[in-house]
């Protein structure tokens, strides 16, 4: 089986020097072929990874990997828009999260390629429409099973990429919840989400761990894993396996879904080494079977 | 007809449309009884014949009828959603509100006698992706995510010929709708898929020395003192441990009522007001429409609206105007 794995944009806020070494990292030592760049979650972020951007690309390049820029998941605001118009210029591919983006840069010359996975793709139709708008590839959202992914990979294009690892973005809003975590509301934050470079662990009254909020996103707290499922899904036709950035090894994730797809690993394998690269954090992959999306199941 | 903004109003089955139609509604929104409708409850909603009842209802005392087919066609099988279509056009119905990508296409190219209205579920929050709809699949209007300020709707009218409505009571979702997998994460079941959010299927309850536990699938959502008044667990309005404190971290148990900002509202050239709750009963449905027309009448004439009159229809009697005011963010 050979497959491509991609890195999803790095939906926490790591600022600066950390988002920039973890990329650079990345692009010496992780077998992903295509990285994704940009701010997904929120614009306010962006001024401070904006100046690294233009290194970061350099040395993916450098690397032999492919450089496509992410924009926002919710594009609501002027700043929203004005993001996704900056890193439209860059003259990279574009993932567009929202109509919005797919809409203002129709027609620019800059059109995107990547529908993401906060575009709602959940059938053949919706599909078709996308392939109208030039859209070459999309990440579908995380709660569409795997049968569906499988009925879509056949009808490509555009080709699908799935996320095989990390925690789902489940939902994005208006609010943010990491500010008023810390008794502050989004115009007065004062950057609470670099507070938690794993995100803001959200538990039940019972002590489990549920949900995590990055900012204005909420991820699931387990991280995604269709190690198991992987085989299916290449066979079914679907081309490429995402991986999105999590607080951890990333590199050891890589190498071990790189194995993984080159068969030099099993499933198993492959998952009981996974195990130990995430330690305590649960890991999913329910919403593949039609379940809870938090929901493991032995395959 | 009255001029200021329409006034959309939610009716779940027949008895509560004729309440919504006699206590002044301008348009009633309805949906078909299966998957194709994000109020997909047990005894709720219409039959296709009702449906045709309903309009003629409807249209005898001059009010407009749409029809919700506003969840998202699964893969291999979009028959109940084209299905749905061509039955909102043999009936005659004045607009279908849609949100999937690949519904809308459909309904633009099987079915261009359709006026289509763009779901809050499409989550669509920017003039750009109202454009997009507008250019693609010729859109009349959308309703506009409760993610929103007034100040953000109004500059969105300076930017778009698409019509736009707004949300001014009712349930209060504080995430983008339609891009929210909260529900099926917990329960394997959404909005987009089922069209349920929390399904009741899912919802449990357990007594504990502590009190009485609500839990939806897996996950405890909330906790209530012995001979406190459990609430329903819903996942976003829940109580959960952040930061070592018990919180409600993404929303209180609260409503939304915009009464607040009525008049701001109909100076930023909304086209309509709508009203949530087709899962609620004809009183509810009736006292709700005939509240906010009066507030929307009393905004139209420069005054501003008497909220407290409202009171008692809130859940929980918390309400709120959501996103409309910046500090909610």
């Amino acid at each position: 089986m050979t497959g491509e794995l991609t890195l999803g944009p790095l939906l926490l806020y790591w600022p600066g020097e950390a988002w920039r070494d973890f990329h650079f990292r990345i692009a010496d030592e992780a077998p992903v072929s295509r990285v994704y760049l940009g701010e997904v979650v929120c614009p306010k972020r962006w001024p401070a990874n904006r100046p690294h951007l233009d290194a970061v690309i350099e040395r993916l390049q450098r690397a032999d990997k492919e450089v496509v820029l992410s924009t926002p998941a919710l594009v609501a605001e002027d700043t929203d828009m004005a993001l996704v118009h900056e890193l439209a210029e860059h003259g990279l591919p574009i993932e567009a999260n929202d109509i919005a983006a797919l809409g203002a840069l129709a027609g620019t010359g800059r059109q995107a390629q990547v529908a993401g996975p906060m575009i709602t793709t959940y059938n053949e139709s919706a599909l078709a429409h996308l392939r109208t708008q030039g859209i070459e590839r999309v990440v579908p959202p995380a709660e569409l099973p795997g049968a569906s992914m499988r009925t879509l990979a056949d009808m490509a294009p555009p080709s699908l990429e799935v996320q095989v690892f990390g925690r789902w973005p489940l939902a994005i809003s208006a609010r943010c919840y990491h500010a008023r975590a810390y008794g502050r509301t989004k115009a007065t934050c004062q950057y609470a989400c670099a507070e938690d470079p794993d995100g803001l662990p959200v538990d039940t009254l019972d002590d489990e761990p549920f949900l995590a909020v990055n900012g204005v996103q909420t991820l699931s707290r387990a991280y995604a894993c269709l190690a198991a499922e992987i085989g299916e899904l290449y066979a079914a036709g679907v081309p490429a396996f995402r991986l999105s950035p999590q607080n951890l090894d990333m590199v050891a994730v890589a190498r071990i879904f790189r194995e993984l797809l080159d068969g030099r690993r099993e499933a198993d394998s492959a998952l009981d080494a996974l195990e130990d690269v995430c330690g305590e954090v649960p890991l999913a992959n329910g919403y593949y079977h039609d379940a809870p999306g938090s929901a493991w199941l032995e395959a | 007809m009255t001029a200021g903004p329409e006034l959309v109003c939610p009716a779940g089955t027949p008895a509560s449309l004729r309440a919504a139609v006699d206590a002044g509604a301008d348009a009633v929104y309805v949906g078909f009884r299966d998957a194709t409708n994000a109020r997909n409850f047990p005894g709720l909603n219409f039959s296709r014949n009702e449906l045709a009842e309903a309009r003629e209802y409807a249209h005898a005392r001059g009010t407009k009828l749409y029809l919700a087919i506003n969840t998202f066609g699964r893969a291999g099988d979009m028959t109940p959603w084209r299905q749905a279509l061509d039955d909102a056009a043999r009936i005659g119905v004045d607009a279908v509100i849609l949100a999937d990508l690949g519904v809308l296409a459909e309904a633009a190219e099987r079915r261009p006698e359709l006026r289509l209205h763009l779901s809050v579920q499409a989550s669509a929050a920017h003039p750009a992706a109202l454009e997009h709809y507008r250019r693609t699949f010729g859109i009349a209007r959308a309703v506009l995510p409760r993610v929103l300020t007034v100040d953000d709707i109004r500059r969105t009218g300076t930017q778009t010929s698409v019509e736009y409505e707004v949300f001014v009571f009712g349930g209060l979702c504080p995430m983008a709708e339609g891009r929210c997998y909260l529900s099926s994460y917990a329960t394997g079941k959404s909005p987009n898929t089922v069209g349920v959010c929390s399904p009741a299927t899912d919802v449990h309850y357990e007594e504990r020395s502590d009190g009485l536990i609500t839990r939806l699938g897996d996950f405890t959502i909330n906790r209530f003192a012995h001979g406190q008044a459990a609430g329903y667990p819903t996942l976003c309005k829940g109580r959960f441990r952040v930061r070592g404190e018990e919180q409600h971290i993404f929303e209180e148990p609260t409503s939304l009522d915009a009464g607040v900002v009525m008049r701001e509202l109909v100076d930023a050239g909304v086209a309509a007001l709508k009203i949530e709750g087709r899962q609620r009963g004809r009183a509810y449905v009736a006292q709700a429409v005939a509240n906010m027309r009066a507030m929307r009448d009393a905004a139209l004439r420069g005054e501003t609206p008497d909220v407290d009159n409202l009171s008692g229809l809130a859940e929980g009697a918390q309400r709120s105007a959501g996103a409309y005011q910046k500090a909610w963010q």
